[in-house]
């Protein structure tokens, strides 16, 4: 079952910065929800309002209608798929342990099919599964990343600039792959990034964030047709840009 | 050499009590430093605080340390009750885990701050609990770190350990106390060799479990775990008493640092095994440390000089005369301290002051009011203690002593020191051996300043009254004269040739004075 999830005055305040500034926002089970945004106005800070690893100074974030500071956080960490911007891997553990980490945490074992299944996944070798993540690219430590927040079978999916380090061959087949997962799984996801394109083309609804505000709230479509607002549009008219150059070099 | 081989041979009970020292004290020292670590990564204000207080007990000197927990100790039976021990294993093994925290500590915190924060996060992110995160996370990622702490504590602790000896317990210190003591540098060089031999092999071990760790080898650290593992419990293993309770009550003679005391230690040692006692030496302990051990029963015997009591223990400064002194001092001890002044041995080893025969010739002199007379243009020398005693005070304040300079030496250096002209005039012991052999004439003291030093043997308030006990240490009172235990303590002391150990020592003088 997917997840639904909504964020009521969520406020986050360091000592001198306020990352999030009272953020309302509802999002249906079975969405792919794409947050895109300047660096440092808050995207992964929000991100990770939703399984606590940062406490909101006000408001609440609601999970499947329970306030998730009611929750065991440990518990509902463990259910939820999360690809970290750092990636994270254990350094002393190698590919397959890493992936098997969420379910060795309740006592279940993590098959080598399954370990297989995961990294073909995200299109990786299986004999990867014995290497350290020292042994690997920068990119494919982003893949293992995803894999292990795949590997617990959640139901909603937080993935942080999850293919940043990745070439755009890869990138792109990667991209579509998730958004197939996405529906076979029945996930509510959530994908920070940078690449407004990538969000046009993946996510049913792109949020733009700015200053620690959700400042559009559209789908791709009403995107592109010059909705959401000016800093919205700037975003969307690099790709646009892009596009137009290489149409001119075609003719 | 051969003399140092032999030495080296003779020490595998001394190594396997410092192996038993050391393993107890850094197995502590892990036990409270790793807890600790934990608990300070969560909180700065512990972590401040912990690594304060280590950094603070490593500047307080080792052997300072060890002397410290004999007080502590103590005040610490009115809630542990008299049972606790004040010197001995338990002491040394607090002072040396107080040692050995800084070095585990600080690394094991050192290691949790430099973790990589992205591993953290992702260590909570997948839902780790606290206790997931120490041991599948932070332990393994810090192990090395931590490792190579221990390491560091070991090798330290190997060499403060060998401190413990002051403090009654055996350990490696034993041979190089006693070797110092007694000019035996086979003994000392053995004790040393066997010492930084331990602490090389410790680190190396420690080091391939480091290693191991490091390169996330299992082989490697299990290997160097287990070859840890068997040197303890062989250490242990030699120390299992196999013979079955015989029986035999044991009891505990405590001696001072010097060779007399270790000979008579030895002798009545040797008297108490005939008459059926196993026993037990606690060599080389302070003085201020042996009184007081004795008082509350950690030490069963002991030796002590009237002299010494009367200026030290009891504060007096007055000098009532030799009989009357001595029955102060057997109310006093019995009053106040609850022992039992058993009795004279039948020598004196007083201070006195002694010159080279050819220089005091010279000099015209013969006493000490001579003495004060070319005190000016002299050197004098004393033990570290003696320009501080309230003998010296008397002394000095009878007979209006002004010397140019006041030198300290330890016992030995100052013999060496009078026979290289670096002192021209000595504070020296009467029983020591080295009068005759060197030489050397002791000044009168026509105003009797200097207070009488009959040797005493003590006992401890719960032997008081052992009748068997002291029916077994009777024969030894007014046995010894001053001529025979000068002679032993002579070939004790003596470098050249037909040197004695304190034990040989203890039984010709047994033979010289009829006690067998
Ligand atoms: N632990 C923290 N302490 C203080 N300030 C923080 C902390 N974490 C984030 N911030 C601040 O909050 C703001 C939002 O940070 P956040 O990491 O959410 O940005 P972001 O949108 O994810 O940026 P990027 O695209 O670079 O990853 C920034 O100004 C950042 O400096
Ligand atoms: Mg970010």
């Amino acid at each position: 079952m997917a997840a639904s999830l909504a964020f009521e005055g969520v406020t986050k305040r360091y000592d001198s910065t306020r990352a999030l500034a009272g953020i309302d926002l509802a999002i249906e089970p079975g969405s792919f929800v794409a947050l895109v945004g300047a660096s440092g106005s808050g995207k992964s800070t929000l991100l990770k309002t939703i399984n606590r690893l940062v406490e909101p100074t006000e408001g609440r974030v609601l999970l499947d209608g329970q306030d998730v500071a009611a929750s065991d956080p440990t518990a509902m960490r463990r259910t939820t798929g999360y690809v970290f911007q750092r990636i994270g891997l254990f350094p002393h553990m190698s590919v397959a342990e890493n992936i098997a980490i969420g379910p060795r945490l309740v006592g279940e074992k993590l098959g080598e099919d399954r370990i297989g299944e995961l990294l073909s996944l995200v299109d990786l070798d299986p004999a990867m599964a014995s290497r350290l993540p020292e042994e690997l690219s920068g990119g494919q430590q982003q893949r293992v990343g995803v894999a292990r927040a795949l590997a617990g079978n959640p139901s909603l999916l937080l993935m942080d600039e999850p293919f940043g380090a990745l070439d755009p061959v890869t990138r792109d087949a990667l991209g579509t792959r998730v958004r197939d997962l996405h529906e076979t799984l029945d996930l509510t996801t959530i994908m920070v990034t940078h690449d407004m394109a990538e969000a046009l083309i993946l996510a049913d609804r792109v949020l733009v964030m700015d200053g620690g505000r959700i400042v559009a709230d559209e789908t791709p479509q009403a995107l592109s047709r010059g909705k959401g607002g000016e800093v919205a549009q700037e975003l969307v008219a690099v790709p646009r840009h892009q596009a137009e150059k290489l149409k001119g070099l075609e003719g | 050499m051969i003399g140092v081989w032999d030495a080296l041979m003779g020490l595998g009970d001394v190594l396997a009590q410092h192996v038993i020292l050391a393993a107890c004290a850094i197995g502590l020292g892990i036990a409270v430093a790793l807890p600790l670590a934990v608990w300070a990564s969560r909180s700065q204000a512990v972590s401040r605080g912990a690594l304060g207080f280590a950094s603070l007990v490593q500047t307080i000197p080792a052997l300072a340390l060890l002397a410290l927990f004999f007080p502590i100790l103590l005040s610490l039976r009115a809630v542990f009750g008299e049972g606790l021990p004040t010197l001995g294993f338990l002491p040394a093994l607090l002072a040396l885990s107080l040692y050995a925290l800084l070095p585990i500590l600080r690394n094991a915190v050192t290691a949790q701050t430099n973790l990589d924060p992205g591993v953290i996060e992702a260590a909570n992110g997948v839902g780790m609990s606290f206790w997931q995160r120490l041991r599948l996370v932070e332990a393994p990622l810090a192990a090395p770190y931590v490792m190579a702490g221990i390491r560091t504590a070991a090798v330290w602790t190997i060499g403060a350990a060998t401190l413990s000896t002051t403090i009654g317990q055996p350990s490696l210190g034993d041979p190089i106390f006693a070797g110092l003591q007694t000019q035996n540098w086979s003994l000392v060089l053995a004790g040393c060799i066997a010492s930084a031999g331990l602490a090389i092999v410790a680190d190396a071990l420690l080091g391939t479990i480091e290693a191991g760790f490091r390169r996330r080898d299992r082989r490697l650290w299990l290997g160097g775990a287990i070859a840890v593992a068997v040197g303890v419990a062989a250490a242990f293993v030699s120390q299992v008493d196999w013979s079955r309770d015989d029986g035999r009550e044991t009891i505990v003679i405590g001696t001072k640092q010097f060779s007399e005391q270790l000979i008579l230690g030895r002798l009545v040692g040797e008297q108490l095994e005939d008459a059926g006692y196993d026993v037990e030496y606690r060599e080389g302990l302070g003085s201020a440390v042996v009184a007081q051990a004795v008082a509350n029963g950690s030490i069963d015997i002991y030796f002590d000089y009237t002299g010494t009591i009367w200026a030290n223990q009891m504060k007096r400064t007055d000098n009532p005369g030799r009989d009357a002194m001595y029955e102060a001092i057997v109310k006093w001890e019995r009053e106040v301290q609850g022992t039992r002044v058993l009795g004279k041995l039948g020598f004196e080893n007083a201070y006195a002051f002694a010159m080279r025969e050819d220089r005091a010739r010279e000099l015209g002199i013969a006493s000490i009011e001579d003495l004060a007379r070319a005190a000016p243009r002299l050197v004098a020398g004393g033990d570290p203690e003696w320009f501080e005693r309230p003998e010296w005070f008397a002394v000095r304040d009878a007979y209006g002593l002004n010397f140019s300079n006041e030198r300290n030496f330890s016992p030995t250096f100052m013999y060496n020191a009078l026979r290289s002209g670096d002192a021209d005039v000595i504070a020296a012991y009467t029983s020591d051996g080295r009068i005759a052999a060197d030489n050397l004439v002791i000044l009168e003291d026509p105003r009797e300043a200097l207070p009488s030093y009959d040797t005493l043997i003590i006992l401890s308030p719960e032997r008081a009254n052992d009748e068997r006990l002291i029916a077994a240490l009777r024969p030894l009172l007014g046995s010894i004269n001053v001529e025979a235990m000068r002679e032993a303590n002579f070939s004790v002391d003596r470098t050249d040739g037909d040197k004695k150990t304190p034990r040989e020592a203890a039984r010709w003088l047994a033979g010289e004075v009829g006690l067998e």
